[in-house]
C-alpha cells in the first residue's frame, strides 16, 4: 500500500551566506499526491522549491542534507544530469502566468520547444503532441489557439497554458508555486480543479506551494505548515484540519472566509422597483454616487484619433452612511478600483455625480476639491509604494495636516505622536524612513496619515490584500476600532472574500464596470440574487477538506478576455433593479 | 507655509546614511575626486604656487625646455607655463561648474516639467530640447560664443545650452517613472499641489541620477571649453586658458613639442577625473535604486 515516494527530504538546510533561511525540513511526496507548503512570505517555502531544483543563487545560496528523487541524489547530481531533471522530471508552474509566457511568441511553438527539447519529437508527432497537450488542459479549440499570441488568452487560459507545459514531458513531480494566486476565485476553482483531473489521470506527484489555506483544503493530501523557515506542522489534510496541533496553523484556518453553510435556504422573492438603490444605513448619509461613468480615450492610427471609449465604470449608484462600511468586491479589471479613484479626482469622470457629506462634489472648483480631499482619504493596497522612501514617517502623517492648514509646528507635531499611538505604533519612530518597518507597520501608518485629516470616509483600496494572513487580521481589528472611536465610513474594496465578510455592514458586487447586487452583508453573502454573485462565492476556497465533496463543478469559462472597449456611439443601458427585502437590490438582466 | 510650520518638517526629512554613501565608492571614484580636489586647489592657490606673473612676457626666456627658473619650460613669448597652467586652471574649473549647474537646474526643471505635466506641454519642450541635441555640441557653442562675444559667461551660457539638453531628458524619464508610483498617487489623493508633489518628493528620487550626469557632462564641459579655445573663440589673450595654451603650443609644435603638450595632459587628467567619479558615482547609486524599490 505503501509505495515508494516521488521525492523524500532529509534533514534540508538553506542557507545564504551565514543566515540560515530553512532549518532541518523534511518530507516525501508519494506519486500521485499533493503535499501543500503552507506559509508567509519568507517563511522559506519558495526557497525550498528552489532548492530541489537546484536554482539557488550560486554562490551565496548552499543546501545541506538530502533532496533524493526516485532514490537519485539530487544535491550532488553533476549539473548535466540535473538538466535532464528539470523540466523532464521535475516541471515548475510559477505564480504569474502573465510574465512566465513569452509573448513574442506563439503558445503552440512555446509549448512545441519544451517536448521537442525534453522528447525529441520532430514535424507532425511533434504537431500532435502540442496538441493532445492543448486538449489535455482543455484549452477549446486547440488547433486556432495554438496559433496564437499570449496576450489573446485569458489569465486563467495562460495559466493552462503553462501546465501543459509542466505536463508535456510526463514529470514525476510538479512543483506549484503560488500557481493561483494572481488569479480571480473563479478561475482559480477552474484552474485547481483541472490540475486535481489531470493528477488523477497521469499520477504526478505535486509540490504545492500556497499562503491559503483554502486552497490546501481543496488540493491537498498532505500538509506541511513553515514558519520562519521551520516545519511547524505536517500531517495529513484531514488531521490538520480537524486537529491543528499548532496555534499558528489554527490561526491560519481560522483566517478562511467561512461562507459554506451560510447560505440560507429560505429566499426572499425579488420584484422589480424603480429608480436606483442609494440607499445606507446609520442616520447621516456621508457619500452618495449616483449614475457614475468613468471613461478613458482610446486613440488609435496614424493620426491619433480618438477611436473609442474603455468603459470603465458605468452606470454605478451608492451611498455609504455615517460610520458604516461598504464594501466592493469584484474580480480584477471589474472597475471598483476605478471608482475609488475617480471619487477622489484620480481618474476621469465622465458622467454622474459624487456627493460627500451632503454637499455636491464639483471637480473643476479648486475649493470644492480641497473640502472633498479633507474629508476623503485613501489607503491604498501597496504599503511599500505608497510612501515616499525618502521622507520620514513622521513627517508624512504631518504634511497632509501642514497642508491642508489644519494644524502646524507642535501641534502637528503632537497630533501625529498621537496617532501613532492609536495606531500601535511607537512615536518615538517617528524619524524612522518607510523601509525599517514591516508591511503591516507600513500599513498602520497609511491609516494613521488618512486619519491626520479627520476624514469622513476613508477608501481602503485593497488595503489589507497585500498583507499576511495573520497582520491581516491585526489590520483589519485595528480599522474596525479605529471606526468605532471616530465613527469614519469606509468604503472597501477588495476582492478577498474572508476580509469583506469581517469588516463590512454592506457589500455591493461589482461586474465589468456594473454593480450587479448591493445590499446587507448577510443578504448579499447569505442569499445572493445575481448569476454572478452566486458563481463569485461559490468560486471561493472550502474552508475543510470535507467539503470537498458537496461542492458542484464550476463550468469552465473559457472565452477570451472580454473587451471592455467600446464604439464612441456606445451608451451604457440603464440598469433595472430588483428587490428582495430590506436594502438587497438585484439588477435584472437585459 | 511658514516657518514654524517648516521646522519640524524639515528636523524629519532626513537623508538616509551619507556616511554608508561614501563607504560604496569604488577605488578609482576616490582616485578621481583626489584629482580634481588637488586641481581645485591648484586653482584655488595659484598666487601663491606661481612663480610667475601668468601674463608677463620675458622676450630673452623664450620657449625654454623646463628647467629650475620655468618649471615648465616658457612658451614663445618667454611667459612661465607652469604659472600659466596653475591660472588656466582656474578658468577651466570655473566654466565647467557653472556651465553645468545651469545645465542642471535649467535642463532638470525642463525634464521635470514636461514629464509631469505630459501632453502638449511635453511634446514641445522635448521636441525642442531634441532640436539643441541634433546639434553638435561644438558647432552649437561655436555660434553662440561668436554671436554673443568670447566672455567667461558667455562661454558658460553657450557650454550650458549644449548641455541641458541631456539633463532635461533625464530627468523627465526619473520623473515619468515615479509619477505612475503609488506614492504619487496617494499624494495627489491627500491634495498636495503639484510643485509640492514634483519638488518635495519626486526630485529627492530622481537627484541621484542627475548628479551622476553631472559629474560626466562636467568632462564634457570641460573638453568644449578647450575646444572653443582651440579654434580661437575662447577667452581673449592674455588671459591664460588650457584649450588657449595648446593653440599656442601648436605653432611651435616640432621645436617645443611640450608646449602643446602639457597643458593637454592637464585637460585629459581633468576629463579622466570626472569621469572617474561620475562612473563610481552611478556604481554607488545603482544598488541603491534597487534597495528603493
Amino acid at each position: 500500500m505503501d509505495p515508494k515516494p516521488v521525492i523524500s527530504v532529509r534533514d534540508l538546510s538553506i542557507s545564504f551566506g551565514r543566515i540560515t533561511v530553512v532549518h532541518d525540513l523534511n518530507f516525501d511526496i508519494a506519486p500521485g499526491s499533493t503535499l501543500a507548503v503552507v506559509g508567509e512570505s519568507g517563511s522559506g517555502k519558495s526557497v525550498t522549491s528552489l532548492a530541489i531544483m537546484r536554482l539557488l543563487p550560486d554562490r551565496i545560496g548552499r543546501a545541506k542534507g538530502s533532496i533524493s528523487l526516485e532514490g537519485r541524489e539530487l544535491l550532488t547530481l553533476p549539473e548535466s544530469e540535473m538538466r535532464n531533471v528539470r523540466g523532464g522530471r521535475v516541471s515548475m508552474i510559477f505564480q504569474e502566468p502573465m510574465t512566465s509566457l513569452n509573448p513574442v511568441q506563439r503558445i503552440g511553438d512555446q509549448l512545441a520547444e519544451v517536448i521537442r527539447i525534453h522528447r525529441g519529437l520532430t514535424g507532425e508527432k511533434l504537431k500532435e503532441a502540442v496538441l493532445e497537450m492543448l486538449r489535455k488542459v482543455r484549452i477549446p479549440d486547440p488547433e486556432a489557439r495554438m496559433r496564437q499570441y499570449p496576450h489573446t488568452f485569458s489569465g486563467g487560459m495562460r495559466q493552462r497554458v503553462m501546465i501543459a507545459m509542466a505536463l508535456a514531458c510526463d514529470p514525476v513531480l510538479i512543483i506549484a508555486d503560488e500557481p493561483t494566486t494572481a488569479l480571480d476565485v473563479t478561475v482559480q476553482a477552474q484552474t485547481l480543479a483541472l490540475l486535481k483531473d489531470l493528477q488523477r489521470e497521469t499520477g504526478t506527484a505535486v509540490l504545492f506551494i500556497t499562503h491559503d489555506m483554502g486552497v490546501v483544503a481543496e488540493v491537498a493530501d498532505h500538509v506541511l505548515v513553515m514558519r520562519r523557515g521551520r516545519e511547524i506542522e505536517s500531517g495529513p489534510v484531514h488531521e490538520v484540519f480537524s486537529n491543528p496541533r499548532d496555534p499558528y496553523t489554527r490561526s491560519l484556518i481560522e483566517a478562511a472566509p467561512s461562507l459554506v453553510g451560510k447560505l440560507t435556504a429560505d429566499t426572499v422573492p425579488a420584484r422589480p422597483v424603480e429608480g436606483v438603490p442609494v440607499s445606507f444605513s446609520g442616520d447621516e448619509q456621508v457619500l452618495e454616487v449616483t449614475d457614475l461613468s468613468v471613461q478613458f480615450p482610446v486613440h488609435s492610427g496614424f493620426f491619433n484619433r480618438l477611436t473609442g471609449m474603455v468603459h470603465a465604470v458605468d452606470n454605478v449608484s451608492f451611498a455609504i452612511g455615517k460610520g458604516e462600511t461598504l464594501g466592493l468586491v469584484g474580480e480584477s479589471g471589474s472597475g471598483k478600483s476605478t471608482i475609488g479613484k475617480a471619487i477622489i479626482n484620480l481618474a476621469p469622470i465622465h458622467a454622474g455625480e459624487v456627493t460627500v457629506s451632503g454637499r455636491r462634489v464639483d471637480y473643476d472648483d479648486p475649493r470644492s476639491l480641497a473640502k472633498m480631499r479633507r474629508d476623503v482619504q485613501m489607503i491604498f493596497q501597496d504599503p511599500f509604494g505608497s510612501l515616499d522612501s525618502r521622507q520620514t514617517i513622521g513627517s508624512a502623517i504631518i504634511e497632509p495636516m501642514v497642508v491642508h492648514g489644519l494644524a502646524r509646528g507642535a501641534e502637528a507635531l503632537e497630533k501625529m505622536e498621537w496617532l501613532m499611538e492609536r495606531v500601535g505604533l511607537d512615536p518615538a519612530r517617528s524619524t524612522s524612513l518607510p523601509h525599517e518597518f514591516s508591511g503591516g507597520q507600513r500599513q498602520r501608518i497609511c491609516i494613521a496619515r488618512a486619519l491626520a485629516m479627520s476624514p469622513k470616509l476613508i477608501i481602503a483600496d485593497e488595503a489589507v490584500s497585500a498583507l499576511d494572513v495573520t497582520i491581516k487580521g491585526q489590520i483589519i481589528d485595528l480599522m474596525i476600532d479605529l471606526q468605532k472611536e471616530f465613527q469614519v465610513s469606509y468604503l472597501f474594496i477588495s476582492h478577498d472574500m474572508a476580509a469583506v465578510e469581517r469588516i463590512c455592514d454592506r457589500v455591493a458586487v461589482m461586474y465589468f464596470g456594473q454593480i450587479v447586487e448591493i445590499g446587507q452583508r448577510e443578504d448579499v453573502i447569505g442569499r445572493p440574487g445575481h448569476d454572478y454573485t452566486q458563481r463569485l462565492l461559490s468560486a471561493i476556497p472550502i474552508t475543510h477538506p470535507e467539503q470537498r465533496r458537496t461542492r458542484p463543478a464550476l463550468p469552465l469559462d473559457a472565452s477570451a478576455p472580454r473587451s471592455p472597449i467600446k464604439p464612441l456611439d456606445y451608451r451604457a443601458p440603464s440598469p433595472q433593479w430588483s428587490v428582495a427585502g430590506a436594502d438587497h437590490f438585484i439588477r435584472r438582466a437585459g | 507655509m511658514t516657518d514654524t510650520a517648516s521646522a519640524p518638517l524639515a528636523a524629519n526629512v532626513r537623508q538616509s546614511g551619507l556616511r554608508s554613501f561614501f563607504g560604496r565608492l569604488n577605488a578609482s571614484t576616490w582616485i578621481g575626486l583626489i584629482i580634481v580636489l588637488v586641481l581645485v586647489a591648484m586653482a584655488i592657490f595659484a598666487p601663491q604656487l606661481a612663480t610667475h606673473n601668468p601674463a608677463r612676457q620675458n622676450i630673452m626666456d623664450q620657449l625654454t625646455t623646463p628647467g629650475a627658473q620655468y618649471l615648465l619650460g616658457s612658451d614663445q613669448f618667454g611667459r612661465d607655463i607652469w604659472s600659466r597652467l596653475l591660472y588656466g586652471a582656474r578658468y577651466s574649473l570655473t566654466i565647467g561648474f557653472f556651465a553645468i549647474l545651469v545645465a542642471m537646474i535649467v535642463g532638470t526643471l525642463i525634464g521635470m516639467i514636461a514629464g509631469y505635466l505630459g501632453g502638449r506641454i511635453d511634446i514641445v519642450l522635448m521636441q525642442v530640447m531634441d532640436v539643441v541635441l541634433a546639434f553638435p555640441a561644438l558647432i552649437l557653442g561655436l555660434a553662440l560664443v561668436a554671436m554673443l562675444g568670447a566672455t567667461l559667461t558667455n562661454i558658460i551660457i553657450a557650454i550650458a545650452f549644449t548641455a541641458t539638453p541631456a539633463f532635461a531628458r533625464i530627468a523627465r524619464a526619473g520623473v515619468i517613472a515615479q509619477r505612475d508610483r503609488e506614492y504619487v498617487q496617494a499624494c495627489q489623493a491627500m491634495g498636495f499641489s503639484g510643485p509640492r508633489i514634483l519638488f518635495r518628493h519626486i526630485t529627492p528620487a530622481i537627484l541621484p541620477e542627475v548628479m551622476v550626469m553631472s559629474s560626466l557632462w562636467m568632462a564634457t564641459a570641460v573638453r568644449t571649453e578647450a575646444s572653443l579655445a582651440f579654434i580661437g573663440l575662447g577667452l581673449a589673450p592674455p588671459t591664460p586658458t588650457w584649450g588657449g595654451m595648446v593653440r599656442d603650443g601648436f605653432d611651435n609644435i616640432l621645436s617645443a613639442f611640450h608646449l602643446a603638450l602639457i597643458p593637454s595632459l592637464a585637460i585629459l587628467v581633468l576629463v579622466l577625473a570626472f569621469n572617474l567619479i561620475g562612473d563610481g558615482l552611478r556604481d554607488a547609486i545603482d544598488p541603491r535604486l534597487k534597495d528603493a524599490s
